[in-house]
């Protein structure tokens, strides 16, 4: 019984604790408010995206471009179709609905995407994924329906702290739940050995594509809470860097490790602000921050193959496997 | 029970498989062996659908699965243990145990058959909550026996089980694969470079040289035939 309750827990406990810092938060600046929401919808889109290449081992590169999709179909909707939202009430009603639609749309975008790139390997589904991200950014730069390049604007702030969060939970709870079933472990076995899986009768192609679909949705639901909270969005807030970034938060969280790439999120968020300030050789920080990424990437990859905190989850597994003797 | 037709596989302009035949009777373990890229590990693979012929059939109890997706060969009663073990190393051996059972919903009778695997292979069961990827190789060659017998195959599919272990560990496992057939009365198609153990568990035997079969008979001749011991007894 307290087997099949103890997830349930950690829900209400995640919910409780989200709860508890929204009263916090309500006392710290709008500045260092902004800092914590962007935080939030970057741990979603990383935690996503963990799904994809962290727990199926696939390599997707085009997780903004799922993000801008969420962004703009459910600003469009909110902003289109929603009539105006005055009670808290009604906004949080239709927030939920605009994120639905928002990640719907990503959710086809992924599946459109996926089932025919998702049979190609390693190096081409990058490729792919980062082609479509582009692709989705230059099409939004040209649809002036859609604000073109100069975005869309006033989008209602619909978005909360306290909205971000709870999805989040909801997000990890999830994940977290449906990976340690035993249709989950097919995503492990997928990214393990996939030939192996294959072989058991796992249908790989379908895994590759629910994480893929899955993820994507996630992505856009974030990228909804992004565009109800900026109220102003651009096709370059969805570009290839922002992809790079989130793929850098789960290489630094140890892929498949959901609470390292929460971790690696926070961090990533938060440092550039935190440098904002800080030059070298007279150049700004936020300049030469993906050079820092690339390098701490590189140095990573060296050391700690298995990312920072790579081998803490599943009771150390993953670390285990690595120093796997072999034959 | 499986009954292979004229098999062609290609890999682009590498023809592997030039047209082979061959039998597994129920109740029997077939082996076939050959030496380094005679095609054995391709033959396996396309019968269990992992690699698409080019021509000929493939009949398991009379229905043609040739081709068809490896889920549903699965699903239809053939598991293999792959070259290499290709066990998975992030999950723990009970995970991967989960793994070979992933079709079956039988709860009870998915606990005997791991209560049989642990049974035949004891060392498994101590390692139950180890990372796969942390056994030694025979132990992972064990696991990945295991791990297909948890489907529950009527036919057992065995790639190399001899790779890359130690002699003394080969002989083990060799002895408990004569186990699985005389308990389960399990038909077993045995691939191996390694005649001598192959031809000591099994009762018919093929050879495959690049592709094609080029001698067969009960494998008791086979192992007195001149050219197989010359080729592949080295004596
Ligand atoms: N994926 C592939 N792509 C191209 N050629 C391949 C592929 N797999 C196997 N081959 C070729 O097909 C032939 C048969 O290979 P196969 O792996 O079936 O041999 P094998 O009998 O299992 O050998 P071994 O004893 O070394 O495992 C070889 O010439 C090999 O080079
Ligand atoms: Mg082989």
């Amino acid at each position: 019984m307290s087997t099949i309750l103890r997830p349930y827990l950690y829900l209400a406990g995640g919910i409780a604790l989200v709860l508890v810092l929204n009263l916090l938060v309500g006392g710290i600046g709008s500045y260092d408010q902004r800092i914590v929401v962007n935080i939030g919808i970057n741990m979603i889109l990383a935690v996503s995206l963990n799904l994809v290449n962290g727990f199926t081992g696939q390599f997707s590169l085009g997780h903004a471009g799922f993000m801008s999709v969420g962004a703009y179909a459910s600003a469009a909707f909110t902003t289109m179709v929603l009539p105006a939202a005055s009670d808290p009430m009604s906004q949080g009603l239709y927030l939920i609905v605009a994120l639905l639609v928002g990640g719907l749309a990503a959710a086809v975008a992924g599946l459109l995407v996926g089932v025919p790139s998702l049979r190609l390997k390693g190096d081409y589904l990058a490729i792919v994924t980062l082609g479509f991200g582009e692709i989705i950014r230059v099409i939004l730069q040209n649809v002036s329906s859609l604000g073109g390049a100069l975005g869309l604007a006033n989008i209602p702030r619909h978005t909360t702290f306290l909205w971000v969060f709870i999805i989040l939970v909801f997000v990890v709870f999830v994940i977290e739940r449906v990976i340690r079933t035993t249709y989950g472990k097919g995503f492990l076995a997928v990214r393990d050995d996939e030939i192996a899986a294959e072989a058991m009768g796992v249908n790989t192609t379908r895994y590759k594509v629910v994480a893929f679909v899955v993820g994507a949705f996630f992505a856009g639901i974030a990228g909804g809470l992004y565009a109800h909270y900026n109220s102003l969005i651009k096709p370059d807030d969805f570009g290839f860097l922002k992809s790079v970034e989130i793929v850098v938060m789960v290489i630094l969280g140890g892929m498949g490790s959901t609470y390292g790439v929460i971790f690696a999120a926070a961090a990533l968020t938060y440092l550039p602000e935190w440098l904002r300030s800080f030059t070298m050789f007279g150049i700004k920080f936020s300049d030469f921050r993906m050079s820092i990424y690339s390098l701490v990437l590189i140095v990573l990859m060296l050391v700690r193959p298995q990312g920072l905190f790579g081998g803490f989850s599943f009771k150390g597994r993953r670390a285990a496997a690595k120093k796997a003797p072999i034959g | 029970m499986l009954s292979v037709q004229n098999l062609h596989v290609s890999y682009g302009a590498i023809a592997a498989l030039k047209g082979i035949s061959f039998n597994v009777p129920a109740g029997t373990v077939v082996t076939l062996i050959g030496a380094n890229g005679a095609g054995k590990t391709t033959t396996l693979r396309t019968i269990s659908g992992l690699v698409k012929a080019s021509s000929g059939n493939v009949m398991f109890q009379d229905t043609d699965i040739t081709n068809r997706p490896s889920h549903e060969i699965v699903k239809r009663g053939l598991c293999q243990s792959p070259e290499g073990r290709m066990i998975f190393p992030g999950l723990t051996v009970r995970e991967n145990l989960m793994m070979g059972a992933y079709l079956r919903n039988d709860r009870k009778g998915i606990e005997q058959d791991m209560e049989y695997g642990f049974s035949i292979f004891p060392r498994l069961k101590e390692r139950m909550k180890q990372a796969g990827g942390t056994l030694s190789g025979g132990e992972q060659q064990m696991l990945a026996i295991a791990r297909a017998l948890m489907s529950k195959p009527k036919l057992l599919l065995l790639d190399e089980p001899s790779l890359g272990i130690a002699p003394l560990l080969v002989k083990l496992i060799f002895e408990k694969i004569t186990e699985i057939n005389r308990d389960l009365g399990m038909t077993i198609l045995l691939v191996e470079q390694n005649a001598h153990m192959a031809l000591n568990v099994a009762s018919y035997a093929y050879v495959l040289e690049t592709g094609e079969i080029t001698l067969e008979g009960p494998a008791k001749d086979l192992a007195s035939n001149e050219e197989v011991q010359k080729a592949y007894l080295g004596m």
